[in-house]
């Protein structure tokens, strides 16, 4: 009895939370993982966030919502208080999405950069950063006189190693010398070990430092030892003036807009989106005038290829560090592949954590 | 010139009021703060302390969020109670998750009865033993308690990073830094569909009224209070010091481990790097917020609790930076300490110049 009793003032208070929803405003939920301020990942869905505003749609966010077990919280009460499609922007908010989308069938949800859609009001999303890494590692691998390029990276997932690899691959292209080193440092969001581990590339002789965690440290550590570095997910430019040779810039903005209007005019369906440099989501910052004028063109022109499709980041042939072929000559990586990749090209040191 | 006495009697009544003190003066200062911001003062404590436990999915919530804190601030107040500084609360938590994890991960396709008492006992012996290395350093070769729990924390940490990204990590999830799901026997029940509410809070509800009896009718208690209050008085009574510290760091490194397998087992199902916001630490508040009673404890963990939760629902309907919950969490310690200090003490402003005209 009394537990039916429960079943039923629970279903109450979602029903409560539906009808609330079906009456009021088209409204938009963003769940950050950093604070707004942190210049990086968190930053840039926020400026996202700021575009959907600003396109007249009222939105909420949450920022900081730790990936444990706050997370579901945070969600379900954006989902009850009447927004109707919520943004989750980071990998651990996966698993909690899932589970609020289950109970509220009526609200949308978007997860950042993650890979399960268990019911039909989930969509995914994320960037083809790669497109971007290309671009770096041939800037890089022109830039460089030690011929080795430091690599910051912060878990050894395949949207890391795909960044590594395609770095690489371009960088190779137009230097056959050159060397990746890699520090680990598992975490996304550390200045303290980021510095040091630019610090620790940088001791070991590389010029070009590289990051693909979220603060700022690694540029401003390249900066003060005069070597050249790499935005990472925003403009970083004003940290690092000098050694900035230009940032990969997550622009979500289009992407949360288009979703938004979307979702209010009852056209949203679901969808597993994986935009890059074409559509915009992946932009690149102001090139450093240091490149010279010839560099510049030609970064300015594979940029171009790479939006057009006529050049893809890997294409054939394509070896892993013993040799062996992962993509035969003149044909190009899938999405399939690219999505699960896990062993690192040729030329790049050391061996992937395990 | 001002002058600074010990009052020699405190009423024992104002000495259990002075956290309600503490806590209203919070929400006035707390009001003050939210009108500099521009917001309807209020309106934002409304949204604060109101709103979050306005359903039952709120309230459930509450209690979700208070469990691991009370479990944790009763294992202290045994440490503190007795004059032993365990700061490393969060580090024991990590490890009791760790262990506890390890265990449900081996029975992670497999179903059974027994398999959840052994996970929590598996986290409250983790617990325990990571709390024994500071006690014993304490004891035996006079290492500070302090620093080496709270450099234990930190250890801790990084095991469980190397653990989840490591060895332990999911074979099927890609290499991010995960272990696998547990198996729905390795899962604490929960006690109402829908809410997240689990059997976790009755390990709390346990400890809240066994530390009760041990701390008020057992000789061990009246070893701990005494060393408390004098250790050279604990000493001159014959009570063994060491075997004492030994106990109340197993005691609370046991209640902190069960707070760490509560949550892994409970809401999160997975060993994962942020399995705590800094319950260990956050505890620290709640154990003198509750006057180290295991009553005033259940009371304050759920005053903390709700910082928590207001600060969420805040920032979604006023859009209140989240970090006021930590403002909020500073300020009912800052006032709690402020009026023990005035209680303790008098403040005599002297008039110079009478004094001198006397002499």
């Amino acid at each position: 009895m009394y537990k039916n009793f429960f079943k039923y003032l629970i279903s109450a208070i979602f029903l409560l939370g539906f009808s609330v929803n079906s009456n009021a405003d088209f409204k938009v939920g963003f769940v950050y993982v950093g604070p707004t301020g942190d210049h990086g990942w968190t930053f840039q869905h926020h400026e996202g966030r700021n575009a959907v505003e600003a396109a007249g749609i009222k939105t909420t966010f949450v920022e900081s919502v730790p990936e444990g077990a706050d997370a579901e919280r945070v969600i379900r009460q954006l989902a009850q208080s009447g927004h109707d499609l919520i943004f989750t922007t980071s990998f651990g908010y996966m698993d909690p999405t899932n589970k609020v989308a289950k109970d509220f069938p009526n609200v949308k949800f978007e997860h950042a950069t993650g890979y399960k859609r268990e019911h039909s009001n989930v969509s995914t999303y994320s960037a083809r950063f790669y497109e971007g890494r290309t671009l770096l590692g041939h800037i890089a691998g022109k830039m460089t006189k030690t011929n080795t390029i430091g690599y910051i990276a912060s878990f050894p997932i395949p949207e890391v190693i795909r960044g590594i690899n395609a770095m690489t691959l371009a960088a190779q292209k137009v230097n056959p010398n050159i060397k990746t080193k890699i520090v680990w440092v598992f975490t996304w969001y550390d200045p303290g070990k980021e510095a040091e581990a630019a610090q620790a590339l940088i001791d070991q002789g590389a010029d070009v430092i590289m990051q693909h965690t979220d603060s700022t440290a690694p540029v401003q550590t390249a900066e003060k030892a005069g070597v050249w570095s790499f935005g990472q997910a925003s403009d970083m430019q004003r940290f690092a003036p000098k050694s900035i040779l230009t940032s990969i810039i997550d622009d979500w903005a289009p992407y949360y807009v288009e979703r938004a209007i979307a979702a209010r005019d009852g056209t949203w369906n679901q969808q597993d989106t994986w935009h890059g440099l074409k559509e915009g989501m992946v932009a690149m910052g102001p090139y450093n005038s240091a490149m010279g004028a010839e560099l510049v063109k030609e970064v300015e022109q594979l940029q171009k290829d790479l939006a057009s499709g006529k050049v893809h980041s890997f294409t054939g042939p394509i070896y892993d560090q013993k040799g062996n072929i992962l993509v035969a000559e003149g044909k190009v990586a899938d999405d399939g592949m690219l999505a699960g990749m896990s062993v690192y090209v040729k030329g790049v040191e050391g061996d992937i954590p395990k | 010139m001002i002058k600074i006495e010990k009052r020699n009697d405190v009423p024992m009544a104002l000495y259990f009021f002075t956290p309600f003190i503490a806590i209203i003066l919070t929400i006035l200062g707390g009001g003050i703060i939210f009108y500099i911001l521009g917001f309807n003062p209020i309106e934002a404590l409304k949204f604060y302390f109101i709103t979050p436990i306005s359903n039952l999915y709120g309230f459930s919530e509450l209690l979700l969020k208070a469990t691991p804190l009370c479990l944790i601030a009763i294992g202290l107040s045994f440490c503190f109670k007795s004059n032993n500084w365990n700061i490393g609360a969060e580090g024991q938590l990590t490890f009791g998750a760790i262990v506890g994890g390890g265990v449900a991960l081996l029975f992670y396709n497999q179903e059974g009865f027994y398999i959840l008492p052994l996970v929590i006992l598996a986290g409250a012996i983790g617990g325990m033993f990571f709390a024994l290395i500071p006690a014993i350093l304490k004891t035996y070769f006079n290492t500070n308690e302090i620093l080496v729990s709270l450099m234990l924390v930190y250890v801790s940490k990084l095991l469980l990073d190397y653990l989840v990204v490591g060895p332990w990590s999911n074979p099927e999830g890609f290499n991010f830094p995960e272990t696998r799901q547990f198996s729905d026997s390795s899962r604490m029940p929960l006690l109402f569909e829908g809410l997240r509410i689990h059997a976790g809070i009755f390990l709390a509800l346990a400890a809240v009224m066994l530390s009760w009896f041990i701390l008020y009718k057992t000789y061990l208690g009246f070893q701990i209070k005494v060393s408390g209050l004098s250790l050279k008085t604990a000493k001159y009574a014959g009570f063994k010091g060491k075997t004492m510290i030994l106990v109340v760091f197993m005691i609370s490194g046991a209640c902190a481990g069960l707070a760490g397998v509560g949550e892994i087992t409970g809401p999160i199902g997975q060993l994962h790097r942020m399995i705590s916001p800094d319950y260990g630490f956050t505890a620290i508040i709640v154990a003198f917020l509750g006057r180290l009673n295991p009553f005033g404890i259940i009371f304050a963990s759920l005053v903390v609790a709700l910082t928590y939760l207001g600060a969420e629902t805040a920032q979604i309907f006023l859009q209140i930076p989240k970090y006021t919950g930590q403002v909020f969490q500073g300020m009912i310690l800052f006032f709690l300490l402020a009026s023990d200090y005035l209680l303790f003490f008098k403040v005599k402003i002297l008039n110079l110049k009478k004094n001198e005209l006397r002499h």
